[in-house]
This record gives structure tokens, C-alpha cells and sequence, in this order.
């Protein structure tokens, strides 16, 4: 398997990364090296094996439904690039 | 007194020999003497450290001290610490001055202990010499010719260096065993789920875990005391009874199997690593333990799984870095999607920028089955490698790092080489397994070696026990490179 330009290109913008051509082909090398090293997996027959995800096989905790959280607007809007009257600016996007 | 252990400090600020801001400033002297040569540190604050200093003096002189108040403990910068700068190696997080506590770190203070400063470390923790470090590669205290090892690069340099007591570091693929076992300590990946992430700046959620790295065992015990502990907002975290980890280091090891895998022996080990292991190893059948021929059949297949898995995680965790609520967003952009691409184009280094590839990629539509489920449907094979051994031995041991310390800028080019050094460690994380990693003698150009301690589930009691008693016969963990 080897991935195209095309390919890095669609990667970076589903990754919302801003890539000009040259980094794009150097991407595109190095990606190509890694996947060759994750082929190896490829080959493994993992019929009826069940996925792990949490070495204790745990399930998620569940909670009561009630209100944990103190309000912290303030100090985590003082660490905002921009904000306006409470509120978190970025470009227009609905004209 | 920089020699001094965690237990002989504690001894000596309870019995008023010495205050927590003699102790601090001594340390921060210290730091500023050495730490340009090393650059293991991102953030100090003295004036922060000193005012907890103070308040652990109080603490002290009103009876009220427990193990670790007091003493000047440094935090990987990976760790959310309310007023500190906490920028995990990264452009991104340049002028993020965290709002809250992690919950080890709430922990440490709780217990009275100083935080000293911010180590460096790889940025977002992706790497494993420091050389990604968004603030300059860490330098290794042995050789500053050298790597320190990563990604927990700058905590290491900084406790074999004596600039702190000791330190916190965290592990998703062997980002405390192997530059513990570069810089000649100590250093514990627990159990997945025994300290809580909880703040602790996100890579690979499914494997990260934080712990101790120290000179001795014993310290990384008292450090690990204050460490563990179930909370309940990281829901990955683990509902145990508190356990001290000290409790059992003075047992003898008589009768103790330890196995070997025959796949951690085969090629790709350095000839001076198998020589300082081997020699650990006989040292242990002079201590009483027996030794056990194991096999880890499907280890070699756990870095193309961590590359796969880890990568996913991270380009998950890392969509939250866009430039809109903190962090670092571009002077300049057309659009809201112009924003979010080049603030992070210019706020992440090249090889976080490669891993959010390698995990969009492989999670991107049609390769799901192919590339994530298969990589879990492995791990599970992984683990069940290591259930099997434990059924024939106690602790499984190795090396580390197939290689000592490399030079700085050796693998910079080739992703694919610096990911092979951490081929011993990624299956222990993979499995959610304890491991940890103490210095075992000396390889080529005099750079420490490290022995590699694998322990069951929950086994960490056991596993400080196997280390102290080596650490009682040997004295390689108390050789401290010349500054």
C-alpha cells in the first residue's frame, strides 16, 4: 500500500494542517515509511479475537445526572486569544 | 544533601535540621547553575515554589507533616498546574497558564510537596529523544553530546542531574523507562488506571499513564504513595483501596521467578546492553531468584500496533488544538478554516504533525476495520502473550533500550529508526501493565544501561521490592554523572 500526493493532501486537510507542496512530498516520503512498518500487522490472523481497549476490560462508570461542574467562565476566558462580552470570537462565517 | 534520599530529606525537614526554603532555594541554586547546559527545565517559578516552601514550613512546625512535605519535587510538563505555565513541549500551549490542577498535582500538594518547576519533554509527549521539544533539545547529564531519552527526557536529565529530589513522569509507549534507563535512574509506568489523568495533557488515552522517576526504588514508592488513587474524573481510572507501595521492599527474594523472553534476548540488543542486563540478571540468581525461559510471541508485533493506535488517539485528542478557546492561533487567516489550518500548521512541531496524519489517516473512512480494529484485536493477543508467562513466573525482565544513549541529531531524519527504540517497552503499555526501569551497569562510551522490571497487574508493590533489593546489593543507581 502506498499513499499518493493526492492522498497526504485530503489527509492534511481532513487534519485541518496548512501544507504547501514541498511539505506535502516530504509528508508523503515519510508516511510511506511508516505504513510500511505498520504492514507488518496486516498479515495477522485475528479471526474471533475481540478488540481491546482497556486492559481490565472495564465499562464506562456511570454518574447522577446532577451538576459537578463549578462555573469557571472567567478564568478560562482570560486565556482566549479574542473574546467579546463573554464570548469566544472567530471569523464571520454566516454572511 | 542532593544525595540525600526522599526518606532522609523527609527525616531531616521533620526534625528541623533543615527548613522546605533552605531546601527549595538550594535546589533552585542549583538549577540555575546547571540547567543551561541541560535544558531539562521549560518553566521556574521561585517565587510560586518558595510560597508553597513557606507554607510547608508551617505545616511542619505545626505537626502536621506527612512523607513528602516539603520537598522540592519537579512536574513534567504534561501536568496541569493551576498559575504555571504548562505548554507540554509545544508552540501550541506557548502562552497557556493553566486555570486548574491535574490530578497529581493536586496530589503533591495536598501532601506539602514544593513544586520545583516544569521539566521539558518531546512535544505532546511524541518522541523519544527530546529533540521534538518546541523549547530546545535536553541534554543528556552523562553526555551533553547526547539524547536523554524521551519522551519524559527533561524529568530524567533533571533527577540524574540532582536538580530536584525527584519528579513525575508519564508513559504511553516508554516515556519514563527509557530515559530513566538513558540517564541512569529509576522510573515506574503503574498499572493503567492506578494515577489519574485527570489534567494530564492528552496523547494516546488509551495508554497513557503517569508515574515516578527518582534515584532509588524506595523514592519512587513515596512518590507513587502520593500519586495513586482513584478519581472519579477520569473515567479510566481504577476504584482500589489505597496501598502503601513501600510495604514490602524489604522482603527477601528468595524463591522469586523471573522471566526471561527469548524475544527480548534475540537480535537488535546492543552487546553492551546484554552485557550490563546479564550481568543484573546473575546478580538476581545471587539474591535467590530462579530464572524462567518465557516466550512474548507476539511482541514483535507491538510497535506497528502502537503506530496505529497511538496516531488514532492522538489526531482525536489533538482536534481540540484550533486556536479558538487557548493556545497559540495564527497573526493571520482568511476564514475560520484558513484559522483553525494555519494555527495549527505553525503551533505544531513535524512530528506531531506526522502522527495526527498517520491516526487521520488510518481512521478516515474505509480503513477503520483494516487499520484501528485490527491493531486492538493484536493488543489483545499482546496481553494474552504476558498472562500466559505470568502463569510460569512472578516479574518478567529485559532491557530497557536496545542501545545506550545516542547522539543528538542521530535519528533526526528517519522517523522509522526512532520509533524502533522503544521495540521493548510499547508491548508493556499495550497491555496496561506495570513496568518500570532501573540502572544496571554502564554500556559503550560509559552511558547507563537499563534493566527492565515487567510486573502483573497491580504488582507494583512487588516489583519496588525486586528493585530495592538489587538496589541494596548494587550501587548503580547512586553513581551521579560529573556536572
Amino acid at each position: 500500500m502506498s499513499l499518493s500526493s493526492a492522498d497526504v493532501e485530503k489527509v492534511a486537510r481532513l487534519a485541518r494542517l496548512a501544507m504547501n507542496d514541498q511539505e506535502i512530498q516530504a509528508a508523503q516520503a515519510q508516511l510511506n515509511n511508516i505504513f510500511g512498518l505498520i504492514a507488518e500487522m496486516q498479515a495477522v490472523d485475528t479471526k474471533g479475537i475481540a478488540p481491546m481497549s482497556h486492559s481490565q476490560d472495564l465499562a464506562q462508570r456511570l454518574r447522577e445526572d446532577k451538576v459537578t461542574e463549578p462555573d469557571q467562565r472567567a478564568a478560562f476566558q482570560a486565556i482566549a486569544p479574542q473574546v467579546e462580552q463573554g464570548l469566544y470570537l472567530v471569523p464571520q462565517v454566516i454572511e | 544533601m542532593f544525595e540525600s534520599s526522599l526518606k532522609q530529606l523527609g527525616d531531616a525537614l521533620r526534625a528541623n535540621k533543615i527548613s522546605s526554603v533552605e531546601l527549595t532555594q538550594s535546589y533552585l541554586d542549583r538549577i540555575t547553575r546547571h540547567n543551561p547546559a541541560l535544558n531539562a527545565f521549560i518553566t521556574l517559578n521561585p517565587e510560586m515554589s518558595l510560597a508553597q516552601a513557606r507554607a510547608a514550613d508551617a505545616r511542619i512546625a505545626a505537626g502536621k507533616a506527612d512523607a513528602l512535605t516539603g520537598i522540592p519535587i519537579a512536574q513534567k510538563d504534561i501536568f496541569c498546574a493551576k498559575g504555571w505555565l504548562t505548554t507540554c513541549g509545544s508552540k501550541m500551549l506557548h502562552n497557556f497558564v493553566s486555570p486548574y490542577d491535574a490530578h497529581v498535582i493536586s496530589q503533591f500538594n495536598n501532601a506539602g510537596a514544593i513544586n520545583l518547576g516544569k521539566t521539558n519533554m518531546d512535544e505532546f509527549a511524541m518522541g523519544s529523544s527530546n529533540e521534538t521539544s518546541h523549547y530546545g533539545a535536553v541534554k543528556n547529564p552523562w553526555d551533553t553530546t547526547r539524547v536523554p531519552g524521551g519522551s519524559s527526557g527533561g524529568t530524567a536529565a533533571a533527577v540524574a542531574a540532582r536538580l530536584c529530589a525527584a519528579a513525575t513522569g508519564t508513559d504511553t509507549g516508554g516515556s519514563i523507562r527509557q530515559p530513566a534507563a538513558l540517564c541512569g535512574i529509576s522510573g515506574l509506568k503503574p498499572t493503567y488506571g492506578v494515577c489519574s489523568r485527570y489534567g494530564m495533557i492528552a496523547f494516546a488515552s488509551s495508554l497513557d499513564q503517569a508515574g515516578p522517576m527518582g534515584r532509588s526504588a524506595e523514592d519512587l514508592a513515596l512518590m507513587l504513595n502520593v500519586m495513586a488513587g482513584f478519581d472519579e474524573r477520569d473515567s479510566t481510572s481504577l476504584q482500589r483501596d489505597k496501598e502503601d507501595y513501600a510495604r514490602d521492599l524489604n522482603k527477601p527474594l528468595t524463591g522469586l521467578r523471573i522471566g526471561l523472553p527469548k524475544e527480548f534476548f534475540a537480535e537488535g540488543m546492543g552487546s553492551d546492553v546484554a552485557k550490563a542486563v546479564e550481568a543484573a540478571i546473575a546478580e538476581y540468581k545471587k539474591l535467590g531468584a530462579t530464572i524462567v525461559d518465557i516466550s512474548l510471541p507476539n511482541s514483535k508485533l507491538s510497535v506497528p500496533v502502537y503506530y496505529v493506535l497511538a496516531p488514532a488517539e492522538a489526531s482525536s485528542n489533538l482536534s481540540r488544538f484550533d486556536g479558538v478557546r487557548y493556545g497559540y492561533r495564527a497573526p493571520e487567516y482568511s476564514d475560520l478554516a484558513d484559522m483553525y489550518e494555519k494555527s495549527r500548521a505553525q503551533g505544531f512541531g513535524a512530528e506531531v504533525k506526522r502522527r495526527i496524519m498517520i491516526g487521520t489517516y488510518v481512521l478516515s473512512h474505509g480503513y477503520y476495520d483494516a487499520y484501528y480494529l485490527q491493531a486492538q484485536k493484536i493488543r489483545r493477543l499482546i496481553a494474552q502473550d504476558f498472562t500466559e508467562a505470568y502463569k510460569q513466573c512472578d516479574v518478567i525482565m529485559g532491557p530497557t533500550s536496545p542501545s545506550t544513549a545516542f547522539k543528538l541529531g542521530e535519528k533526526g531524519d528517519d522517523p522509522v529508526q526512532m520509533y524502533l527504540s522503544d521495540i521493548y517497552t510499547i508491548a508493556v503499555n499495550l497491555a496496561g501493565l506495570p513496568g518500570m526501569s532501573i540502572p544496571c551497569g554502564f554500556g559503550a562510551n560509559d552511558m547507563p544501561v537499563g534493566l527492565q522490571i515487567i510486573g502483573n497487574y497491580f504488582d507494583e508493590a512487588r516489583m519496588l521490592n525486586v528493585a530495592h533489593q538489587f538496589q541494596q546489593a548494587t550501587d548503580w543507581h547512586s553513581r551521579a554523572p560529573k556536572l
